[in-house]
């Protein structure tokens, strides 16, 4: 039965429950955390980086391999930087008795 | 590797993106989270290189596009973060529509069939004008930031007309699409050309002080875009991914709307205090107000046995937090409980000003939200405050006020009051704010790195 169903149907089912799991996630981040929660969510939405791959990835050369490949570079620059600068955001967020280490 | 491998490594990965998110309720469990983030990432990663070919292509854009990325974060000011936010959402929005148009060349390399099923062009639809939307937008939202372009908003006659009228013909293109029986480039060109119009159309009339709101949206929409292409490449970790993004995103500019008490749908068609606050503005009677000196302020401040200080965007365009926290280490020496009061909306973007005292390491303890602080102004001895004024604004609580409702942070209750600012020039509102004339408030003028470092001086 399960082989019926469109693929479609699973990925909306899918779709539905993250965003349910997206909302109460999301709701539990701390306020003074916004910021950072805005930039590794820019860093997860770099995901699309795997899509960007497989643009990228047939081995016969068109033009459309160069857009996939475009699509790789800026998506990269979304998940280093995203990671990398949340990364240093938090490095700040420090106790009273670590202040100045 | 087998599709079920792959399925179950991107499944891993999902869960740590969760995690990642996760670990945010508390900064002590941040940074953990951010590296369940990097984590995920890199399995999703390598996983996929194990179903391209061109890896030596691939690999080679990665580093590139890694090492801009590295630079970016390392260099860019924590004042500047919410342009950086803004760049990076462009970023996805024009990598999707590049992986939509590249599956459109190319079904096979998804694994699409060589004539696009509907339910397939239905999907890459979306995935490009939400792509494109956000590409445009960001890119108005990021120049707007940055000060490279006028954050007053840009309208004209007709505005949402022509909005409506370009997105009910990119609609009929994208069904023209839909229903062609071979790739249509014609209409998935023009359809997506006008979804990138749309995306400047629909930015440029919302105002600097609706940034936080855009900003949000933006992150929302990078995530439905990346959603999109998931479906489109019938990619669960690529759905789940984008949709906590996306209602990340949504939930912030939910968040943000509250906090300045405006209907989302108003923010969203432009144009702050265009429903008349301009004209309340200048209602002419001439009000006095005392102002003061930086030494007078520190004297009082120096006696006092609590002090609440009220930062705002002054505060960050001064860059003037590292002498906020010494002004605030030199008061604690001397006995006096000091503590910081944050609206949801202070800065440019949610929770920009945390980070920016975080920054300057004051002690995250010391930093209390607006809910948490609001019932102890009435038993504080002074409130300083630092380039805020719509969100100190007691007009928000008398009816008929165009602020009316917003909540603020109540620093007219305490005991006296320190205003630090430019000028007696009206917030983004447009309003005057009867803060700055009571009986207990003293102005102080000038920049607000200057007056906090002629403070610390005369401490």
């Amino acid at each position: 039965m399960i082989g019926e169903i469109d693929p479609t149907i699973i990925n909306l089912t899918v779709f539905v429950l993250a965003v349910f799991v997206g909302y109460h996630v999301v709701w539990n981040v701390t306020p003074a955390l916004h910021t950072p929660l805005m930039s590794v969510t820019n860093a997860i939405s770099g995901i699309i980086l795997v899509g960007a791959m497989l643009a990228a990835g047939p081995a016969e050369t068109d033009w459309g391999v160069w857009l996939g490949a475009a699509a790789v570079t800026l998506a990269a620059i979304n998940v280093f930087g995203g990671f990398l600068v949340t990364q240093r955001m938090l490095e700040m967020f420090r106790k009273k008795d670590k202040k100045g280490s | 590797m087998s599709a079920n491998t792959v399925a179950l490594a991107y499944l891993i990965a999902s869960v740590f993106f969760i995690l990642a998110l996760k670990g945010l309720s508390s900064p002590l469990s941040a940074r953990r989270g951010n590296l369940f983030g990097i984590v995920g990432m890199v399995i999703a990663v390598i996983t996929t290189l194990t179903i391209t070919k061109n890896w030596a292509l691939i690999i080679v854009c990665i580093a590139l596009g890694g090492a801009i990325g590295a630079v970016v974060a390392r260099r860019v000011q924590m004042t500047a973060m919410p342009e950086l936010v803004a760049f990076m959402h462009s970023l996805v929005g024009l990598a999707a529509v590049f992986i939509a148009i590249a599956a459109v060349n190319n079904p096979a390399s998804f694994g699409l069939p060589e004539t696009l099923p509907m339910g397939s062009k239905l999907e890459l639809f979306l995935g490009t004008f939400i792509g494109a939307m956000t590409w445009s937008g960001s890119v108005i939202a990021f120049l707007k930031l940055s000060g490279r372009m006028s954050g007053a908003p840009i309208t004209f006659g007709g505005q949402h007309r022509v909005n409506l009228a370009m997105a009910i013909i990119m609609i009929g293109f994208g069904l023209w699409f839909f229903f062609s029986a071979t790739t249509n480039w014609t209409a998935f060109a023009t359809m997506t050309a006008i979804a990138f119009v749309l995306g400047f159309l629909i930015i440029i009339p919302i105002g600097g002080a609706d940034m936080p709101v855009v900003i949000s949206m933006l992150n929302s929409y990078s995530g439905w875009a990346a959603a999109g292409i998931g479906f489109s490449l019938g990619n669960p970790m690529l759905i789940i991914a984008g949709s906590l993004v996306g209602s990340s995103g949504a939930i912030l500019s939910y968040i943000m709307c509250k906090a300045m008490n405006r209907p989302f749908l108003s923010v969203i068609l432009g144009g702050f205090g265009s429903e008349g606050g301009a004209a309340v503005a200048g209602d002419g009677t001439q009000k006095t107000y005392r102002s003061g000196s930086a030494d007078d302020a520190a004297f009082i401040m120096g006696n006092a046995d609590s002090v609440i200080i009220v930062p705002g965007y002054g505060l960050a365009v001064a860059r003037a937090q590292h002498a906020v926290k010494e002004l605030a280490e030199m008061l604690h020496k001397k006995g006096v409980n000091v503590r910081f009061a944050i609206h949801p909306v202070a800065g440019r973007m949610p929770g920009h000003m945390n980070v920016l005292l975080a920054e300057a390491e004051i002690p995250y303890e010391q930093v209390l939200e607006m809910d948490e602080i609001n019932s102890d102004f009435s038993n504080t001895d002074v409130v300083l405050v630092l380039g805020a004024n719509d969100v100190v604004n007691p007009a928000a609580n008398v009816p008929g006020s165009p602020i009316y409702g917003m909540p603020i942070l109540d620093a007219y209750k305490a005991r006296t009051v320190m205003v630090v600012k430019r000028s007696m020039a009206a917030g983004y509102a447009g309003l005057d704010n009867d803060l700055f004339y009571m009986d207990k408030t003293m102005m102080i003028f000038g920049d607000a790195k200057k007056v906090v470092e002629d403070m610390v001086k005369a401490l």
